[in-house]
């Protein structure tokens, strides 16, 4: 059979990052995809070898806008452990309220978007309806609303009123309710179910050789998830992991959905366990050495490398992605299927372009 | 108001486009479009093809391959358009304008209309942004015409 080969992208509807693949068809099967990479690519971690090591915070933030706050952690982290800096334990569980609130964010986001692949545009609608009840809880506590840079080498730059912990409670209650309201179409509707069941398939032994993270590695049956290190306050809140077998486009959402929920109850419990105290210590000096250091973002691990050399300038920071992980998985997916599941197929890795090429 | 400025006016369609951003901006462009913030309710409405578009709002700064990108983009909608370009990246690069592979902002490709700063800017200010810039719709309508019926005038001159 003749083939022809169908450019996808830079500039699609379904995903407003520019990616760009070569799908090779056969009738309207795909044999063969191949990604072209490079539109997002700013050169930011040869930026980071010029700014000094506390105005770095601001620039991995921007690797990512969706989760600025676990790239700073990681970040910040690394530079902690290199200084042997310990932070004050109101810090970790600060960290850890912000971090999960991005999660929920960032979860509602890919719901939504997710919702608008399949084409359920109301869905998509009444996900990111939802998604501005967190949104405004973060403007309230930081004073932005996605890039909320709240992390500080030494703890972080601000804290949480009672008051605003009271509202957080609030919402995130507010926020399961509605997940609740939406768990049944996103895993029970009959024609929602018809495109991502079996949409996808993704063995264990695939998902774990291919080297998938985060939901993507979790649907599939990888128990993996790097909370269960225990970084910050994660250690004290009992992380509860949410696994799926099925291993198709149906178990990601089902993971990504349950999370919400687990987000949820992290958050109340940190906020029930908070300490009180101070939420930054003074930093003396400049990081030397090197350091790997690793996190859990919405889409899988974050790991950073970061050189310092005794100056206030690094001599290298290298950050691995989570998106950059999973594309071999899409490149799995992709042959066999049909030309109108593409758009399911890229959204169900969660792409994020601009932290893979950065 | 002629029918053709009317339509642009009440219902501007716009295209969306990602260009080198870190997806801030880009979120807030989307929260912008859905019911928290609903510019569909100035008729404002998100088309995916160059072709349907009468505005386009770019976010962040441009490098050498999204450049190309952007331009043809650009050329494939039809006169008269506005590019409202959103974010610091989106004026100057922003915090990436002394990174190797970042030519500047998109007004280094493309002419831009209006600027949206803010690093992201809320979905409030880019709205704020759009409803400015069509203002510059009829001014730009307008001289679209001069300019056609100048080189029909030229053209019949020759003949
Ligand atoms: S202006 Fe800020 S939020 Fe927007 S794309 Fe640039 S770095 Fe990201």
């Amino acid at each position: 059979m003749i083939k022809t080969t169908i450019p996808f992208g830079p500039q699609h509807p379904v995903l407003p990052e520019p990616l760009h693949l070569k799908l090779v068809m056969e009738d309207e099967k795909i044999v063969e995809a191949i990604p072209a990479i490079g539109y997002v690519h700013r050169g930011l971690e040869k930026l980071a070898e010029v700014k000094d090591f506390h105005q770095n915070v601001f620039l991995v933030e921007r690797i990512c806008g969706i989760c600025s706050v676990q790239h700073a952690m990681a970040y910040v982290q690394g530079i902690e452990t290199m200084m042997n800096i310990e932070i004050p334990d109101r810090a970790k569980y600060l960290r850890v309220i912000w971090a999960e609130l991005h999660r929920i964010h960032s979860h509602l986001l890919w719901l939504g978007l997710f919702a608008d692949a399949f084409g359920f545009e109301a869905l998509f609608m009444q996900c990111w309806r939802d998604r501005e009840k967190v949104m405004d809880i973060m403007e309230a506590t930081s004073g932005a609303r996605v890039v909320v840079s709240v992390n500080v080498v030494g703890g972080t730059k601000r804290d949480i009123s009672s008051e605003h912990l009271a509202e957080i409670i609030r919402v995130v209650d507010q926020v399961k309710e509605d997940m609740k309201n939406m768990e049944n179409a996103f895993l029970n509707d009959y024609t929602v179910k018809h495109r991502t069941v079996g949409v996808g398939h993704l063995t264990k032994e695939q998902a774990y050789s291919l080297g998938a993270v985060g939901p993507m590695a979790r649907a599939s049956g990888v128990a993996q998830d790097l909370r269960t290190l225990g970084y910050a306050a994660y250690n004290d809140l009992c992380f509860d992991m949410v696994v799926e077998t099925a291993g198709d486009c149906w178990a990601r959402t089902a993971v990504r959905l349950k999370e919400v929920y687990e987000c949820v109850r992290l958050i109340k419990a940190a906020i029930d366990k908070l300490p009180k105290g101070d939420f930054a210590v003074p930093v003396k000096g400049n990081p030397t050495g090197e350091v790997i250091s690793r996190v859990e973002q919405p889409r899988g691990e974050v790991l950073y490398y970061i050189k310092g050399n005794g100056t206030k300038n690094l001599d290298r920071l290298r950050v691995r992605t989570p998106t950059f992980a999973n594309i071999p998985t899409l490149l799995v997916m992709l042959p066999g299927s049909q030309l109108a599941d593409v758009p399911v197929l890229l959204l169900t890795i969660d792409p994020c372009i601009s932290c893979t090429e950065r | 108001m002629g029918l053709m400025n009317t339509s642009r006016m009440k219902s501007p369609w716009i295209i969306h486009v990602n260009c080198t951003a870190c997806n801030g901006c880009d979120i807030e462009v989307v929260a912008a479009l859905t019911p928290m913030f609903d510019v569909e309710r100035f008729g404002i409405v998100n088309v995916g093809n160059p072709k349907h578009a009468d505005v386009m709002v770019v976010t962040g700064c441009v490098n050498p391959k999204t450049a190309r990108v952007l331009k043809n983009i650009y050329d494939q909608m039809p006169e008269p358009k506005l590019v409202l370009a959103i974010g610091a990246c989106g004026g100057t690069g922003g915090i990436f304008a002394e990174c190797y592979n970042v030519l500047g902002g998109p007004d280094k490709v493309i002419p831009v209309d209006a600027y949206v700063p803010g690093c992201p800017p809320r979905p409030e200010a880019i709205i704020d942004g759009a409803v400015a810039a069509l203002g510059l719709f009829e001014a730009k309508a307008k001289a679209m015409k001069e300019k056609a019926k100048k080189a029909a005038e030229k053209a019949k001159a020759e003949a």
